[in-house]
């Protein structure tokens, strides 16, 4: 019976490989690859002992601790420490969205596509195609675990040593098979690939919390949390691999209790109800506009939280920056000191800069639907309606104004109500607000642009996207690659005054913003004269 | 009166026309049927009729408006089935008849409650989980439950099975018994014979045919099945005659419609024990048409 329910796994297994052959490669290598450049930029910028206390002692408030876990050796805070400290966790969770999103594809989402109803049809038994996904994810697993314990062995740092590295490796291999284990189990309870790709990265979600709030307030409590094992492996400093044998045990069960379930359901059903939906639209879906919110609103609600962690997150290292920054060369290039203006405040305005190119990526996938909706055919039922391209066009428009400015206050409260916390008040939350919200303009360029495109020209619209791309190196590194001033000046974020540092400049900020109505209205004209495709 | 008027029509995509100088007139209270194999310019046709692509030469009206111009005004009285419906796969379909119904500015909900319960579908599902069919039934629901003037439909039946392609007939009729207008776009013959007053063919982006049934019979043959007392002679020599085959005394063969007085006459000689006839189907003028441009083709002319 078994035999007969696993027949042609081989075969399924191979085909999974086949149909994920390059995007398998593309996630090991970019991890580590990614872990290597931070330990040779590492081993570069702190090189000596005193500059590594240094940083442990930036690395010692509630904020870090919540963000990347409790750092075990800060007395003696070694390259490995430091990589462990800093890395370990955050590399983890990439691992586990690796996993979830990997496996997701190839169980429910194929079996939603109906693709699993005719490999069923074949002579293929009940449970191959589960077990050929696991078992690619778990060979996915230990070969990134291999590569980087091999990896980060073979960089020859002296703290870096070999037990440390295959720790590390098997860290982020366990991690990866426990989250292939949540995600093959929801992938049974789930009815579709979204619910099974959105509670396991709830799961996920849940688990850093947990550790987070437990590493600042409670140590118990980050036991509840398989992120809190894997940081109690105090990798590359005392090395404790029981955490680990934990979280394979747990991943064990869940694969035995998702491979049960898998037995006994039928195709395509699953174990959680699905409730029924609406029967009628609600009063707030009474338009396009209410429909280009609707459609979004998860995508809103996830950015939004995003941005004020982002923002949170770059607020909580100000505290005490002026020192820290001394000793880095590199940070000069970056920010030429200005006399009477602190390096902190100069640093909140390239933060400023970076956070609000940030925050104009989901007003310009906002918009950029338009253009997807018209891909995927659903804008001829919609325009055959007793719409005007002006007012659907409008409705992108005005929706993605109005998620620009939320993303930008959301990101300044964030960094500003940390920000503050941290510096005690040296300077207030309403300059960090306006120091963010003086880039709407700039923002609005970039919107304007995107209806541009939308216009006239849909298929270029990814030149939006390399624009915004340009903006980011020319204003975060062009003083360090010395760009010419005309080229910093071809980014509408270059002529934002930069508060506090600089005056407000109005006539900057007014010649933006008759710019970027100009563009935009240039892109409603070319939309209404143009042919829809469907 | 005339509710949907094109004049020489035509949309170019650089050279290749999609519609060539097409005219098609829908009058008030009557349903017209719009045929033609898959790529003939249906579908651009009935877009550019939404206003959804501009013309490159010709004119379309509806209502006595440009199409592309007073595209809104237009669309208020205006009802659309698309052929390939695609929905957004996380509201249920009763969000999206709401949604459909209110862009229009209608308020009929009793008669929505009625069309969901005739054409059997649950409102309260996810448009991603709806099969083809019933995200067929979501918009034809959309379209019959609004108070439109012109019914525009596009293959609206791919995807229903029997019994709901004869409440989507019902449906058809009843708005033709109110006087409304429909333009319905079809490859399904039987349909658009049941359903149609007068119809266009349209192949390779020009309108080929077009009149009543009644007028397009030059177009069709009628089978017929003889048994005689005696052999018939000669019977393939007869104008119009095709397909001919025999068993003993009984005769299957096909007459174009023009020429049945003639050869009814030529068979009444040889004493007949059977006739049987059957009415010339859509299909059959389809066929018939298609045969002539084969033929003419291939003697190298232009019909």
């Amino acid at each position: 019976m078994l035999r007969k329910s696993l027949a042609q796994t081989k075969v399924l297994t191979f085909f999974v490989i086949r149909r994920d052959r390059i995007r398998i490669p593309i996630w090991i290598i970019s991890i580590v690859a990614f872990t290597l450049l931070v330990v040779l930029s590492f081993t570069s910028l702190y090189g000596t002992e005193q500059e590594r206390l240094s940083m442990a002692e930036t690395m010692l408030n509630p904020a870090m601790t919540a963000m990347v876990g409790i750092g075990y050796g800060l007395d003696n805070y070694t390259i490995g420490a430091m990589m462990a400290h800093q890395m370990l966790l955050l590399s983890s969770v990439t691992v586990g969205i690796m996993s979830i999103l990997l496996i997701a594809r190839h169980t429910r989402g194929d079996e939603e596509e109906g693709r699993i109803e005719l490999i069923r049809s074949l002579p293929s038994g009940r449970l191959s195609t589960l077990l050929a996904s696991v078992i690619v994810l778990f060979g996915v697993n230990v070969l990134l675990a291999m590569l980087l314990a091999v990896g980060l062995f073979a960089s020859g740092v002296d703290s870096i040593d070999l037990e440390g590295s295959l720790l590390y490796g098997a860290v982020m291999g366990a991690t990866g098979i426990f989250f292939t284990a949540v995600t093959a189990l929801f992938a049974q309870l789930s009815e579709s690939s979204r619910g099974t790709v959105g509670l396991s990265m709830i799961v996920l979600g849940i688990a850093y919390l947990v550790r987070a709030i437990g590493d600042v307030s409670n140590e118990t409590l980050s036991w509840f949390s398989p992120f809190g094992w894997v940081t109690r492996t105090e990798t590359y400093v005392t090395n404790i691999w029981w955490p680990l044998l934990l979280l394979l045990m747990v991943s064990i069960v869940l694969f035995a209790v998702a491979f049960y379930l898998s037995s006994i359901r039928d195709l395509q059903a699953g174990f959680l109800p699905s409730k029924p939906g609406r029967k009628h639209a609600s009063p707030f879906l009474q338009g396009p506009v209410g429909l280009v919110v609707r459609l979004q609103r998860t995508a809103i609600i996830s950015w939004a939280i995003g941005m004020f962690v982002l923002g949170a997150s770059y607020g909580s290292v100000l505290g005490d920056l002026d020192s820290f920054f001394e000793e880095i060369d590199m940070m000069e290039e970056l920010l030429q000191p200005i006399s009477g203006v602190s390096l902190t405040e100069q640093f909140i305005t390239m933060l400023m800069s970076v956070i609000a190119m940030i925050a104009t990526i989901p007003p310009l996938m906002i918009l950029f639907r338009l253009k997807g909706e018209e891909i995927k055919n659903r804008m001829d039922s919609f325009l055959s309606q007793s719409i005007s391209r002006y007012q659907l066009a409008g409705s992108y428009f005005l929706v993605s104004l109005v998620v620009g400015f939320f993303m930008l206050s959301f990101a300044a409260l964030g960094m500003g109500s940390v920000g503050t916390t941290v510096m005690n008040n040296e300077i207030t939350l309403l300059t960090f607000y306006q120091a963010a919200i003086v880039y709407l303009p700039a923002m609005w360029c970039m919107i304007g642009l995107a209806v541009l495109f939308v216009g006239f020209k849909p298929s270029w619209s990814v030149l939006t996207w390399l624009y915004l791309g340009f903006s980011f190196i020319a204003v975060y590194l062009g003083g360090l690659f010395q760009f010419p001033e005309w080229v910093l000046n071809l980014s509408p974020y270059a002529h934002i005054p930069k508060l506090p540092v600089e005056d407000m400049s109005f006539i900057h900020v007014i010649i933006l913003i008759v710019l970027a109505l100009l563009v935009a209205a240039a892109g409603f004209v070319g939309y209404r004269r143009r042919d829809i495709t469907g | 009166m005339s509710v949907l008027k094109t004049n020489h029509l035509t949309k170019k995509y650089g050279d290749f026309k999609a519609l060539d100088a097409v005219n098609i007139e829908v009058k008030k209270g009557e349903v017209y049927g719009f045929i033609g194999p898959n790529g003939a310019g249906k579908s651009t046709a009935i877009r550019v009729l939404l206003g959804i692509l501009k013309a490159t030469e010709g004119s379309a009206e509806i209502f006595g408006q440009d199409a592309w111009r007073d595209a809104v005004e237009i669309h208020k009285r205006i009802a659309y089935v698309p052929g390939d419906v695609n929905l957004w796969p996380n509201l249920t379909g009763g969000e999206v008849i709401d949604l459909f119904m209110k862009l229009r500015g209608n308020k009929q909900s009793n008669y929505r409650e009625e069309l969901m319960k005739r054409f059997d579908l649950d409102p309260t599902k996810k448009c991603r989980t709806y099969s083809k069919g019933n995200r067929q039934k979501v918009a034809l629901i959309a379209a019959f439950a609004s108070d439109a003037d012109l019914y525009i439909l596009d293959e609206p039946t791919s995807g229903l099975d029997p019994l709901m392609e004869r409440v989507f007939q019902e449906c058809v009729l009843e708005v033709k018994e109110k006087g409304k207008s429909v333009l319905l776009s079809s490859h399904i013959l039987s349909e658009v014979e049941k359903l149609c007053d007068r119809i266009g063919i349209i192949r390779q982006g020009k309108i080929i045919e077009t009149g009543t049934l009644q007028e397009l019979r030059h177009l069709t043959r009628t089978n017929l099945l003889v048994e005689t007392r005696n052999t018939i002679a000669g019977l393939h020599h007869l104008k119009g005659v095709h397909e001919h085959e025999a068993e003993g005394n009984t005769l299957r063969f096909q007459v174009d419609t023009e020429e049945l007085e003639h050869v009814i006459a030529h068979i009444a000689q040889y004493g007949v024990i059977k006739l049987e006839s059957a009415p010339p189907t859509l299909e059959d003028l389809f066929m018939r048409h298609y045969e002539g441009m084969e033929d003419s083709s291939e003697r190298g002319g232009v019909s």
